[in-house]
């Protein structure tokens, strides 16, 4: 039998829903027992994929974004979309430090903290349509059963 | 923004949370105080922050380019696990310094 679930929450692209998404997504996370460090790299790469959606998808104007969380055992998958521009090419947008808006400070490490801190990134996007992000990191991997410990 | 300036030097008490929407005000309000007051360091305390994205990144990064023009530095103060794992990992560590008191340091 398997341990499944799935939430999703639909919100508007203001940079205060960026703490909102990565809240919610961790408390949700939570059922996994995951450890401290497995959370904050959860809510790291969705505040970095929500910024990106306002940021750069919809310009600072008003939309929505969604967020869609789902277990599966000890996978979890987050995917986050938006119905923004849209990314000309992903594979250039994906580098280290490439930035569209260096005068706004923005770091252009967006991508490389979310490859970094799940185990898998895949960016789906298309031009005047918008972008999802599809993320996934199993929970619990270095983690021991504590029963499996000897005393 | 909380923030200290003694001479040349500005102090960037930062929030609880470093992300997007809070980043953009440090970013402002720390300009105008660089300006104002001449500063030439800028000393980073993460001593209230547990979150940071690569929003925070470049906020750090903003204020570097400015005062590197006249020879200045940026610090970093009162660090935990993952804000060090952050700045390490975004290659800050080569633009800016750690520093750890001694009692941080076991």
């Amino acid at each position: 039998m398997k341990n499944t679930n799935e939430m999703e929450i639909v919100f508007d692209s203001c940079s205060a829903n960026e703490r909102f998404a990565r809240v919610a997504v961790a408390s949700f996370l939570t059922q996994l027992n995951p450890t401290v460090e497995e959370v904050a790299d959860v809510k790291t790469a969705v505040s970095e994929a929500v910024t990106n959606s306002i940021i750069h998808g919809y310009d600072n104007e008003i939309h929505k974004i969604s967020v869609r969380c789902r277990i599966c055992d000890d996978k979890f998958y987050v995917t986050v979309r938006d119905e923004g521009k849209g990314i000309e090419d992903v594979e250039q947008a994906m580098q280290p430090m490439y930035t569209t808006k260096p005068d706004a400070d923005r770091s252009g490490m967006g991508f490389s903290f979310m490859e970094a801190f799940m185990d898998q990134v895949e960016v789906e996007s298309e031009p005047g349509k918008g972008t999802t992000v599809r993320m996934e990191k199993t929970i619990g991997k270095g983690r021991n059963l504590w029963t499996t410990q000897s005393l | 923004m909380k923030y200290q300036v003694q001479e040349n030097c500005l102090t960037i008490f930062l929030p609880k949370e470093v992300d997007h929407h809070n980043a953009e005000e440090i970013r402002r309000d720390a300009d105008a105080v660089i300006e104002k007051n001449h500063i030439k360091y800028v000393i980073f305390d993460f001593g209230e922050t547990e979150f940071m994205d690569s929003s925070g990144i470049g906020a750090i990064m903003g204020r570097y380019r400015l005062i590197q023009l006249i020879n200045g530095e940026v610090w970093a103060v009162h660090t935990n696990a993952r804000i060090k794992k952050i700045l390490t990992m975004s290659g800050m560590t080569k633009i800016m310094q750690i520093y750890e008191d001694e009692e941080d340091r076991q």
